[in-house]
């Protein structure tokens, strides 16, 4: 009934995550999942200007899911720390599942997940701090956002339920 | 290294010893078909029937009632198939409940595309079959209705005996799988007015591919396995005597443990259960309280997800399962949970400990310790917090 195959490297950031919480300062919140799908990830930022280039001084997350899910987080949250801005949004899954030896086939969607949450960070520190947002970093994000739509509309029926409560 | 502590006994039970020593002369010994006319041959037929006796005796049926198979989802299949295919003349309609093994829903599944009309019974929030909707489900065409005995998930017991009655006063056959409970709780296959039952032997400390099927003399059954004359022409295929043997001798030690064991386990089980709702807020248990197997625990923890839970609780020694959808292979929530009207987000927060003959006291006091902390570290590191 489990998922077998996680690496001793994923097992090790999921026993001992990296940097999770909730940072006291943060600007900017990508929050990304569906608690009905079984993953949900809040990835926080604190971006610095530093001599003219935003660099990630801070980054924290807040995850509910899985194995992958805890592990993959813990790992984007390694590679963002002290990258500007720039290259953090250049962070690819290859990169995220190296840093972890290897995932099953079957939750590689979390290291995309993971992905997206740092983009929907970075997408609304810059919206936030009313800077100019690359264009295909707004078009990731209207698509994140279609598809939370098409999530939520797909589990009506459950999410309905939740307000109800 | 850790200490394992095994908690999935209801997916698989170690052999008792004094079964596996029963069982060896059948390896390379006592190894004759038993089909063959010498005297080889003739042996390994005596200790079929015998084995067979001793099965049908522990659940008041007659030998010639039982036929062995390889394990409980081949008893299953037959049980479904072979009931619909000998029987289409009268019907086509089949009844199960939505809480099935999936070798039951799958098996009703293929029959469906079969041209067969399968109804699946509601259950009610502990997964409850209420009789009075079998009653209603029935119809003239209805052939056969199939309602588990106890719930391998969330080990809540069926009214079976009164969904029986309902049955045979409408002349429609009655299945129950029996995989969970056969073995574990008392079973009299003519109080619980069943035409058919299915047992399987790796629960109860017997081996591994050997279960049986309960057909009651009369009722009309078509074989999937076609081939030899084995087991009354209705299951082809060399029979697996040491494992038949093994089998036989698990269910005669159970029958003399079962007693004491259901005392035992009852009494672990409602101390895990009491202390898991009392010392950790958000939980909460799924399946009925009572009307439930000795062995089965099953918790559902709010704001957290099961495969990170299990495999925690893996790291701390502890072996247990979850009905969540990222530990499954498909990525979608046990459809037991979704039945009795868990939502999915519900579902993933489960968490099943099944008991068993090598649980002591201490193993659960040990689990009681380092399951608060387990679950209070994956709500701290959870965006939702109560």
């Amino acid at each position: 009934m489990n998922q077998t195959g996680y690496t001793k490297e994923v097992m090790k950031h999921f026993q001992k995550p990296h940097n999770y919480g909730r940072l006291k300062k943060y600007n900017g919140l990508g929050k990304v999942g569906n608690i009905v799908c079984g993953d949900v990830l809040w990835l926080y930022l604190n971006v610095e200007n530093k001599n003219g280039k935003e660099v990630i001084k801070d980054v924290s997350y807040e995850t509910y899911g899985c194995v992958a899910a805890i592990s993959t987080s813990s790992a984007i949250s390694d590679l963002a720390k002290g990258k500007t801005i720039e290259n953090a949004l250049k962070i690819n899954k290859e990169q995220v599942i190296k840093v972890l030896g290897d995932l099953p086939p079957i939750k590689i969607h979390c290291s995309l997940l993971a992905i997206d949450a740092l983009s929907e960070a970075i997408y609304d520190y810059l919206s936030m701090g009313k800077k100019p947002v690359p264009g295909d970093l707004r078009e990731k994000h209207q698509k994140i956002e279609r598809a939370k739509q098409v999530i939520e509309e797909r589990y009506k029926k459950w999410t309905e339920k939740e307000k109800q409560k | 290294m850790r200490k394992k502590i095994y908690l999935d006994y209801a997916a698989a039970t170690p052999v008792d010893p004094r079964v596996m020593k029963v069982m060896k002369p059948y390896f390379s010994e006592k190894f004759g078909n038993t089909m063959s006319l010498h005297s080889f041959g003739q042996e390994g037929r005596e200790v079929l029937e015998k084995s067979r006796e001793a099965v049908a005796g522990s659940i008041k049926a007659r030998p010639k009632e039982i036929i062995f198979t390889s394990s409980a989802t081949e008893s299953n299949n037959l049980a479904l198939k072979g009931v619909a295919f000998a029987n289409q003349e009268k019907g086509r309609h089949i009844i199960i409940s939505p809480i099935e093994h999936p070798c039951v829903l799958e098996s009703a599944n293929w029959l469906a595309k079969q041209g067969f009309k399968i109804t699946q019974l509601p259950v009610d929030k502990f997964g409850l079959v209420n009789p009075a909707d079998v009653e209603k489900a029935v119809k003239k065409d209805t052939i056969l209705v199939s309602v588990i005995h106890a719930s391998n998930e969330i080990g809540t017991i069926e009214p079976i005996e009164e969904i029986g009655q309902i049955c045979r006063k409408n002349r429609v056959y009655f299945h129950t799988d029996a995989a969970q409970s056969f073995g574990k709780i008392p079973i009299d296959v003519n109080k619980m007015n069943v035409d058919l039952l299915t047992g399987s032997s790796h629960k109860i400390y017997g081996p591994k591919g050997a279960a049986l099927l309960f057909i009651k003399e009369g009722v009309k059954i078509e074989p999937i396995l076609h081939g030899g004359a084995h087991e009354f022409k209705l299951r082809g295929g060399t029979v697996n005597l040491p494992a038949v043997v093994g089998f036989s001798e698990a269910i005669k030690i159970r029958q003399k443990e079962m007693n004491g064991e259901i005392k035992r386990l009852t009494h672990l089980r409602d101390k895990l259960i009491e202390n898991i709702l009392k010392k950790i807020s958000g939980s909460h248990l799924n399946g009925h309280p009572k009307k439930r197997l000795p062995n089965n625990v099953n918790i559902r923890f709010d704001f957290i997800e099961g495969e990170s839970l299990v495999l925690q609780l893996d790291g701390y020694g502890f072996m247990t399962t979850t009905g969540s959808a990222c530990s499954s292979t498909d990525l979608k929530p046990s459809h037991i949970l979704l039945a009795i009207g868990l939502r999915p987000q519900e579902a993933h927060g489960s968490l099943r400990m099944t008991l068993g003959k090598w649980t002591k006291e201490k193993d659960i006091d040990e689990l009681l310790k380092v399951l608060p902390a387990a679950v209070e570290r994956l709500r701290k590191l959870s965006p939702f917090k109560s």
